[in-house]
């Protein structure tokens, strides 16, 4: 479904990816870990056109995205739930899952609307509160629900535990998991919670300093000496 | 009391042309955060289109007030949007994401444009134009004083008030309003939504540019005259308006276009006309030092 082959992304003079290759197939639950500052979210940004590949081809379905701008990106089916959740703070829980279905078809919002709700019972209850007095989990809850509303055949997430009680992680991957075993949404998921993350996920990569260094099953890499002592051992999990 | 009602009067009706100029202003820099200097003189241009609409009024026979009123509003709102448009198209957007002070000084540039494109093709003397709408109605008379509030300026309120209203409600409750809103908080993620930035923001610049038609139209309709140069003085009023207001906000550019004509209307009735432009940028000061949020604004906070 996804496609990268050597992608390059700078930031004016710094290179942040070098020649990233991977895949990402229809159905899958795929994650890319690695340490703050590998170039874990640019990745995600790029795929999305921002920035965008300085060199490189990504394709979704077959078909070069490259140079598309981002709106048009996005309107090809992918979502994006990004780093730091970017809620829009002055407008409501309502609005910004609105906002989501910006490129839904409107015959689709209420039963949308509902299944979002039913997933996160906690934004009903929040439902005409301002985005920006949520807190962490409840704004993390919003960005995946806001994502959902578009009907996204792809669903990019960057991490979406950072920052979050333990209790509250475990609700958030359990909902990952339902997105993507009951609805069939294909899940590119970053993280540096890698033991939820590779436990949760088929395949994973590992990202160092803007290459990818390892690749395997998850359970592969949740085995493999090198991604615990860098990634497992030393409280993350 | 007389005095002071008729006043009064006088200062709701050029605090309401402040204020619909004050919300262009208002909503661009909420948007992009730039300071369009030439929303002035998209004012001014918003004016002439009206005396040329109330010409062609008058040679077509259109004789009744309000359809005259109709069509040029109409037509000046469509002109005038078209310029907006072309402005931002040429003028700003090719130097979005260049540094912070690029399309400042283009729009400035842009302003010295237009003034002497209008004075070229109008030429510089001021033109007048023909009074409209005539009479009104006496409230009340006191102090050998008659209070009277002439049917342009309940026009002028009523057609402000509505205007105002309208674009409220499009702000807070349409799917256009709340992409604007969406790109006004955070550009990139309306993007990754899939709302189309830039066509966004060229709307914002249309309907700012025609509301300022509106206002140009009211100005006209007013003072019964125009000149190229008209935009540079109520341009800059309107900003300071959108300022005291709260720059970004929309309900404070309406309260702050109605402050700042209460100001200037009452210093110069009860001080001096001569120095009623001083009192407004003295405003201006004063609310930059001591409260540059504005009445209704956020305080800036800086993201890290």
């Amino acid at each position: 479904m996804l496609e990268v082959r050597g992608v390059a992304t700078f930031y004016g003079a710094i290179q942040a990816l070098h020649g990233v290759d991977l895949d990402v197939a229809k159905g899958e639950i795929v994650t890319l870990i690695g340490a703050n500052g590998a170039g874990k979210s640019t990745l995600l940004m790029t795929v999305c056109g921002n920035p965008r590949a300085r060199s490189g081809t990504i394709k979704l379905d077959g078909q070069d995205i490259t140079h598309l701008p981002t709106h048009q990106i996005v309107r090809r089916g992918v979502a994006q739930v990004p780093e730091g959740r970017r809620i829009f703070p002055r407008m409501t829980v309502f609005e910004n899952l609105q906002m989501g279905a910006t490129l839904g078809d409107p015959a689709h919002f209420q039963h949308d609307l509902d299944r979002v709700l039913e997933m996160f019972p906690r934004l009903a209850e929040r439902r005409d509160q301002r985005g920006g007095t949520l807190s962490g989990g409840e704004q993390q809850m919003l960005a995946i629900g806001r994502a959902l509303m578009s009907r996204p055949r792809l669903l990019l997430l960057d991490e979406p535990s950072l920052g979050l009680a333990p209790l509250i992680v475990r609700q958030i991957f359990e909902a990952i998991r339902r997105i993507a075993r009951e609805e069939g949404v294909t899940i590119f998921l970053v993280e540096q919670n890698a033991f939820h993350a590779l436990r949760l996920a088929d395949r994973g990569y590992v990202l160092v300093n803007g290459r990818v260094r390892l690749s395997g099953t998850g359970r592969e890499l949740l085995a493999n000496q090198e991604v615990r002592a860098a990634y497992l051992e030393g409280g993350h999990a | 009391m007389a005095y002071f009602t008729q006043q009064l009067i006088n200062a709701v009706t050029l605090g309401a042309i402040y204020g619909l100029i004050a919300i262009g202003y208002t909503m661009v820099y909420g948007i992009i955060g730039m300071i369009n200097f030439a929303h002035g003189d998209i004012f001014m241009i918003g004016a002439f289109i009206s005396l040329i609409g109330f010409m062609i009024c008058a040679l077509l026979g259109i004789s009744s007030a309000p359809a005259a009123i109709l069509f040029v509003l109409l037509l000046s709102m469509v002109f005038t949007a078209v310029y907006g448009w072309t402005i931002e198209r040429t003028a700003y957007r090719p130097l979005r994401g260049s540094f912070k002070l690029a399309p400042l000084i283009s729009a400035i540039g842009v302003s010295i444009l237009l003034e002497n494109y209008v004075q070229l093709a109008q030429g510089a003397r001021p033109k007048p134009a023909g009074s409209v709408v005539q009479g009104g109605y006496n409230l009340f008379r006191a102090d050998g004083f008659d209070v009277r509030v002439t049917w342009l300026q309940i026009i002028i309120v009523v057609v402000t008030v509505v205007l105002m209203a309208g674009f409220s409600w499009v702000i807070a409750a349409t799917s256009l309003g709340r992409q604007q809103r969406a790109c006004e908080q955070d550009m990139k993620m309306a993007a990754l939504l899939g709302v189309d930035v830039d066509r966004t923001i060229s709307l914002t610049f249309v309907m700012g540019s025609a509301l300022a038609a509106v206002a140009g139209m009211l100005f006209l309709m007013y003072y019964g005259v125009v000149d190229f140069f008209i935009g540079f003085l109520a341009g800059i009023k309107a900003f300071t308006a959108a300022v005291l207001g709260g720059i970004g906000s929309l309900p404070g550019a309406m309260l702050g276009g109605l402050l700042i004509g209460l100001i200037e209307v009452f210093w110069a009735g009860y001080f001096s006309s001569e120095y009623k432009d001083v009192a407004v940028f003295a405003i201006l000061v004063l609310v930059l030092i001591f409260r540059p949020s504005g009445l209704l604004g956020k305080p800036e906070i800086e993201k890290v």
